[in-house]
């Protein structure tokens, strides 16, 4: 099982059994749905912008551990920051689940933090969609898109 | 190969009083040889395609090796040997599901297509505005969109019979349904999401008795029990290939030769005709003026040699064998802590969907494929069988002739690592 705890990793268990912000967010002025059609895993991303910073944010929605998990992570990593860090935390979390340089490296290199713990599922290509599931539809609420984001 | 497999190769299929020689029939599979990280494969994916024995892989290459050519128009000795194995496939097909005549085979690319044709063409011609057609909640989308498509063109309405909580047809609902607006009746032989039989004889016979036509989608059927199209007397029956033993790219449509004749053409193009002028164009007879174009010539000949594969062995020590797999996956699973079968008729072939209250069957299906273990997750292409049940996805365990218990332990301690993993 050595390899599976590469994916199946402690911080990401313990989000996928206690995700945190995983509620309706009544203040929200942000707010998308996302959709894997593929195995069904929905997310809806509520966010509370204010002056460009993300106030607050929280997430609804049913799927896999690692699409509960990286919700559950990435509202803590995005709470807090500007518009302009979510938008750059996205952008080297994604270069960490596709990008061709070792995961270690990535890790160091953008600082992900917690983060980092997902770097075991670029091993795992069908996976990478269930991680960044939640990303994108953060990124369409931040962006008021109206469309649901689907992964296909 | 070993001088212990040499014998082994000698030995029946069938032992009389035992069942099926499994040892003997996993010898056929070559891919089932290998390991998948570092564990011997158990390939519980049948219902999504089963694997291929080595006379269909041989066909297929003697086909590209020897004979290949294209059919119904060389004169020359390769055209004459690949149009004759084409039409022995054929030939072989209407044998396996007893249908009166071989012109009522129409080789098709699957099931989907199969149901796909039956709509443009049969649903084009019969079905008006206000008609409506009736199909059950337990279809596989391949047999809901198509008619959903047909209803928007036509104007016609779709209507679905519920099913009950142990994933059965509620016949009293089916009847309220045949009506006299009611075109047609396309329902699933077994659900391949809950693994139910239909009492589909009953089910037609009803529908005829109002002179409505019935379609029969029997992609999950076919594999686990012998089928007879003018015993069930339904008016079309679709399957695929690759979910019995053949090729994919390659299924079957049955139609009454009575329902094909009056049918229009499905598509055009070369082989479906007997004269074109820009002015007219007079049609193939049967089964050609539904296979326009060039056929997948190699896939029937494969199909062929899957048909014989079956036969060689025969359809009830089959359904004997994986009847015996079900009863004792069902047993063990429902032992296994915190999960839920999803589908409890008491008649099923094939296929066990479940839950697990600590896991997603995404993760269920991670983990299973780390111990060497190969099942479906997801929403099987029937997500409204999902929502009747209240799961966003289910994992599903099917089964096939090569299966073993032994196999079925293997499952169940691997479950067991999923909740190790996930409580």
């Amino acid at each position: 099982m050595s390899d599976l705890r590469e994916i199946y990793q402690e911080v990401i268990l313990d989000h996928n059994k206690k995700p945190r912000n995983f509620h309706k967010l009544e203040r929200a002025n942000r707010l998308a749905q996302g959709h894997n059609p593929l195995c069904g895993d929905t997310v809806i991303v509520y966010a509370l912008v204010e002056n460009g910073i993300v106030k607050d944010i929280a997430f609804e929605g049913a799927g896999c551990a690692i699409s509960t998990a990286s919700a559950s992570m990435m509202t803590e990593a995005v709470k807090g920051k500007t518009l302009e860090e979510a938008e750059a935390l996205f952008c080297r979390f994604h270069a960490l689940l596709t990008a061709c340089q070792s995961p270690s490296e990535v890790s160091k290199e953008a600082s992900l933090g917690k983060l980092a713990a997902f770097a075991g599922v670029r091993e795992f290509p069908i996976r990478v969609k269930c991680a960044t599931l939640a990303w994108h539809t953060l990124q369409a609420a931040l962006k008021n898109q109206s469309e649901p984001v689907s992964t296909e | 190969m070993s001088e212990a497999c040499d014998v082994l190769a000698r030995e029946p299929y069938v032992v009389p009083g035992q069942g099926l020689n499994v040892p003997r029939i996993r010898q056929d599979f070559p891919i089932l040889r290998q390991r998948v990280h570092g564990k011997p494969l158990i390939y519980l994916d049948n219902a999504a395609t089963t694997q291929k024995p080595q006379s269909v892989i041989d066909a297929l290459r003697r086909f590209y090796e020897e004979d290949c050519s294209n059919v119904h128009r060389g004169v020359h000795q390769l055209s004459e040997r690949a149009t004759q194995t084409y039409e022995e496939a054929r030939a072989k097909a209407q044998r396996f599901i007893n249908a009166a005549e071989s012109r009522e085979i129409i080789f098709v690319r699957g099931a989907t297509e199969a149901i796909n044709l039956v709509a443009a063409s049969y649903g084009r011609a019969n079905v008006g505005p206000g008609d409506e057609i009736i199909i059950s909640a337990m279809e596989h989308h391949s047999n809901i969109v198509p008619w959903q498509l047909l209803c928007q063109e036509k104007g016609a309405r779709l209507r679905v019979v519920p099913i009950s909580d142990r994933g059965e047809i509620i016949m009293e609902e089916f009847e309220k349904l045949l009506n006299e607006r009611a075109r047609l009746v396309a329902i699933v032989h077994v659900s391949n999401a809950l693994g139910t039989v239909n009492p589909v004889k009953t089910i037609i016979q009803m529908a005829r008795a109002r002179g409505i036509a019935v379609l029969i989608d029997g992609a999950q059927a076919v594999p686990h029990m012998p089928v007879d199209v003018q015993d069930l007397d339904c008016d079309f029956y679709a399957f695929s290939g690759h979910k019995v033993y053949g090729p994919t790219g390659i299924g079957i449509l049955y139609g009454k030769a009575a329902f094909l004749e009056a049918m229009p053409p499905y598509q055009g193009g070369g082989d479906m005709i007997s004269s074109v002028t820009f002015e007219k164009t007079l049609f193939n007879s049967l089964p050609y003026k539904f296979e326009a174009g060039t056929p997948n010539i190699a896939g029937a000949i494969g199909l062929g040699a899957a048909i014989d594969y079956i036969r060689s062995i025969g359809l009830e020590p089959i359904a004997a064998h994986e009847s015996a797999l079900l009863a004792y996956a069902t047993k063990a699973l429902s032992q296994v802590r915190g999960l839920r079968i999803i589908g409890t008729a008491p008649k099923k072939a094939g296929a066990i969907s479940f839950v697990l209250d600590c896991a997603h069957p995404h993760d269920i299906g991670a983990i299973l494929d780390w111990e060497g273990v190969a099942i479906r997750t997801g929403h099987h292409c029937a997500q409204p069988v999902m929502e009747r049940y209240g799961v966003p996805a289910t994992a599903r365990a099917s089964f096939a002739l090569y299966n073993t218990k032994a196999e079925i332990d293997v499952l169940v301690q691997a479950l067991g690592k999923v909740i190790e993993v996930f409580s």
